[in-house]
């Protein structure tokens, strides 16, 4: 490629630059033992794997175990997905997670109208539990851990799961993995929902009921703060939202009459690894003390695996950037160093086309080498929390800790953050914080390179490409399906899901026959949709 | 502005498909309103037929469509269909989001004024629309 002439196309930033984090917080020139007051050791950090785990969850974190590398993965049919699963699973990866379609994250069939173009484009496409049975053919349930990204429609999806497994040989109780199946971060930032918020709540408590019962080694939840971040809030925003939801999840289980002791140790939650790296990595320490402080003493729990913030984190997508995408590999691999300096349990590592399309097999495959070289060649994994003790690091850390109070106690005050969100206030305050950033980086306050700063000429990138045929060939898979299957049973059992949607019983139950019966998802979403409605959000910017 | 013989730019600002992720749609129709023009968002999950019924009803001088999910050609192609139909050729219309490179020929050849990969400016949106709409 011929190299532009840099200076001609880019003249360095003139604005002189505040020194400030992505999120616009400002740091000072030094930080000295005063700034960290009264910081005491055992009360405010303690040992790695001790109250209140600022320092980590286990004792010997990475020495122990390292993260497991989870890589997010997905895309056209179950059968194309499959076998992306099996080539990471044979270089290395340890656990799957997968990537739904819209049309599936949204709980609507591939012939639906809205689904035009969507179809396996985002994510793979599952209509069925016989799509279910495609994605994880040849894969042994009993040995990797899955996650599935999945909100609205994720009761009806684990259905399909533990059926799947059932039908392998692999009973429920073995099943080790995670549902996401946060649907208060859909209604602040993603905006993935169906129903409206109160009766979504209650699918979530109806699973996690579930969940506690009969799957012992399943999460029952991840609760995000990744698409908060991604939607554009601060790093603050971001810790306090996620742990506020958090909290008000343990608040409607606990008024459901569940034992916080019982449920809220398959609690999971799921953080961005954005690009300020100091304040990421307070970011996640304040989350694990603010947590096990808030079920201690919030929450009265006394099971100590009640009070452990156990995390996942993802490299943030929004930071990479379709220009000059091979920096997208540096950005990433900062972010991976401080997703794990936070002492996270699993992480997902971004490709460098994240940009421009769905990952390519090599883009992952540098992905997943990213933490591999983090995790073998840095030498950071061989002692737990290495930063403890930097007066800028604990400062941070206090910092963030006493904005996220700051919000809840604003949360409170509004009745819980159900309430909250009815108002708007969450998505309010991201949308602010995202204008912010925008101006910030339009007024070359904040460089970002390639973009606004050392700007060159761009070259073709090659991208994975997805045709229009999935969304045809899963329509015909779809329309085979229902010609084949029980019918009777399936209206029977759609019957009996609405009929439990009125009631107050556990609506997993109808779901799994239902599922059993080969319902599609569409048809099990739009029996609730009948019963509950569809929920707008008003359109404000 | 001349006050009485023009008027301000109407836009209108939506999410077609099933995706919900706005960030990108919010942060233009702000900068846009910023920029003195009349902007209406159609908020998420809009049809194209939706869309097209909000520029009609609404007056627009162009159509923003934000989409990130990779159904950018054939929700394109179906707005523009849309338009042609009902007589509303001068209604421009531009797509922001993440879209392959290789589809952008394909997108102005359909028809649409201009593409905006991730990365852009809200000021080349300002900029573009206000060169592509002419004062009436």
């Amino acid at each position: 490629m011929k190299k532009a002439p840099e200076k001609a196309l880019d003249p360095e930033p003139t604005v002189p630059r505040a020194f400030t984090t992505v999120s616009g917080r400002t740091i000072e020139g030094l930080y000295r033992p005063e700034g960290v007051g009264d910081l005491d050791y055992d009360r405010d950090l303690g040992d790695p794997g001790q109250y209140p785990f600022t320092r980590g969850i286990h004792e010997s974190m990475y020495r122990g175990k390292v993260w497991t590398m989870r890589q997010f993965a997905g895309f056209g049919s179950a059968t194309q997905t499959n076998e992306r699963f099996k080539y990471l699973l044979e270089h290395g990866v340890q656990g799957l997670s997968v990537a739904f379609d819209l049309p599936t994250l949204m709980g609507r069939d591939p012939d639906h109208p809205l689904a035009l173009g969507e179809v396996g484009k985002c994510g793979v496409a599952i209509t069925s539990l016989a799509d279910m049975e495609t994605l994880f053919q040849g894969i042994p349930m009993d040995q990797v851990s899955t996650s599935m990204t999945i909100n609205s429609p994720a009761a009806m999806i684990l259905a399909f799961y533990i059926i799947v497994g059932e039908k392998t040989g692999v009973p429920e109780s073995r099943l080790a993995g995670t549902l996401q199946a946060d649907i208060l971060k859909e209604f602040i930032a993603q905006k993935e929902f169906i129903y409206p918020p109160r009766p979504s709540m209650r699918i979530v408590v109806d699973m996690i009921r579930y969940c506690t019962e009969r799957m012992p080694n399943w999460n029952s939840i991840s609760i995000s703060g990744y698409h908060i971040r991604e939607a554009g809030s601060t790093a603050a925003q971001e810790l306090a939202f996620t742990l506020r939801d958090g909290i008000e999840y343990v608040q409607w289980c606990v008024d459901a009459g569940m034992r916080v002791d019982d449920f809220a140790p398959r609690l999971s939650f799921f953080f961005n690894s954005h690009s300020d790296f100091f304040e990421e990595i307070a970011k996640f320490r304040a989350a694990r003390r603010l947590w096990a402080r808030t079920m201690k003493e919030r929450f009265g729990a006394t099971n100590p695996r009640a009070w452990m913030c156990r995390f996942h984190a993802q490299t943030a997508g929004v930071s990479l950037t379709a220009q000059q995408p091979y920096n997208n590999v540096v950005r990433t691999a900062l972010q991976a160093l401080a997703a794990v300096l936070g002492g996270a349990q699993s992480l997902h590592t971004n490709s460098l086309d994240e940009a421009l399309a769905l990952p390519t097999e090599e883009a992952a495959t540098i992905a997943l080498r990213t933490q591999q070289v983090i995790a073998y060649e840095s030498g950071v994994v061989n002692t737990p929390d290495p930063l403890a003790g930097s007066y800028f690091l604990e400062k941070l850390t206090n910092d963030l800790e006493a904005e996220a109070l700051e919000y809840f106690r604003r949360i409170d005050a509004m009745g819980g953050m159900v309430a909250a969100i009815e108002r708007g206030f969450p998505q309010r305050e991201i949308q602010d914080a995202a204008f912010r950033f925008q101006r910030a980086v339009e007024r070359r306050e904040k460089i970002i390179v390639g973009v606004n700063a050392h700007v060159m000429e761009e070259k073709r990138f090659p991208t994975l490409y997805i045709g229009e045929n999935v969304g045809v060939e899963q329509a015909a898979r779809v329309a085979a399906l229902k010609a084949t299957r029980d019918s009777g049973r399936v209206r029977r059992s759609l019957d009996e899901l609405k009929r439990v949607a009125r009631g107050n019983e556990n609506l997993m139950n109808p779901i799994l026959e239902a599922a059993r019966a080969y319902a599609t998802l569409g048809e099990m979403c739009d029996a609730l949709r009948e019963v509950w409605g569809e929920y707008e959000e008003p359109a404000l910017f | 502005m001349t006050g009485m013989t023009s008027r301000r730019i109407r836009v209108v600002i939506a999410k077609p498909g099933l995706d919900g992720h706005d960030r990108g749609a919010k942060v233009v129709a702000r900068a846009l309103r910023d920029a003195g023009m009349e902007v209406i968002y159609t908020g998420l999950r809009q049809s194209p037929e939706q869309i097209v019924g909000a520029a009609e009803q609404e007056d627009a001088d162009i159509v923003g469509l934000s989409i990130l999910s990779g159904a950018h050609l054939p929700i394109c192609r179906r707005v523009l269909d849309l338009l042609r139909e009902r007589r509303m050729e001068g209604v421009r219309v531009f797509v922001g989001g993440i879209i392959p490179a290789q589809d952008v020929p394909e997108l102005r050849k359909m028809g649409v004024a201009e593409v905006f990969l991730p990365g852009a400016s809200t000021q080349d949106v300002v900029r573009m629309i206000e060169s592509a709409v002419s004062p009436r």
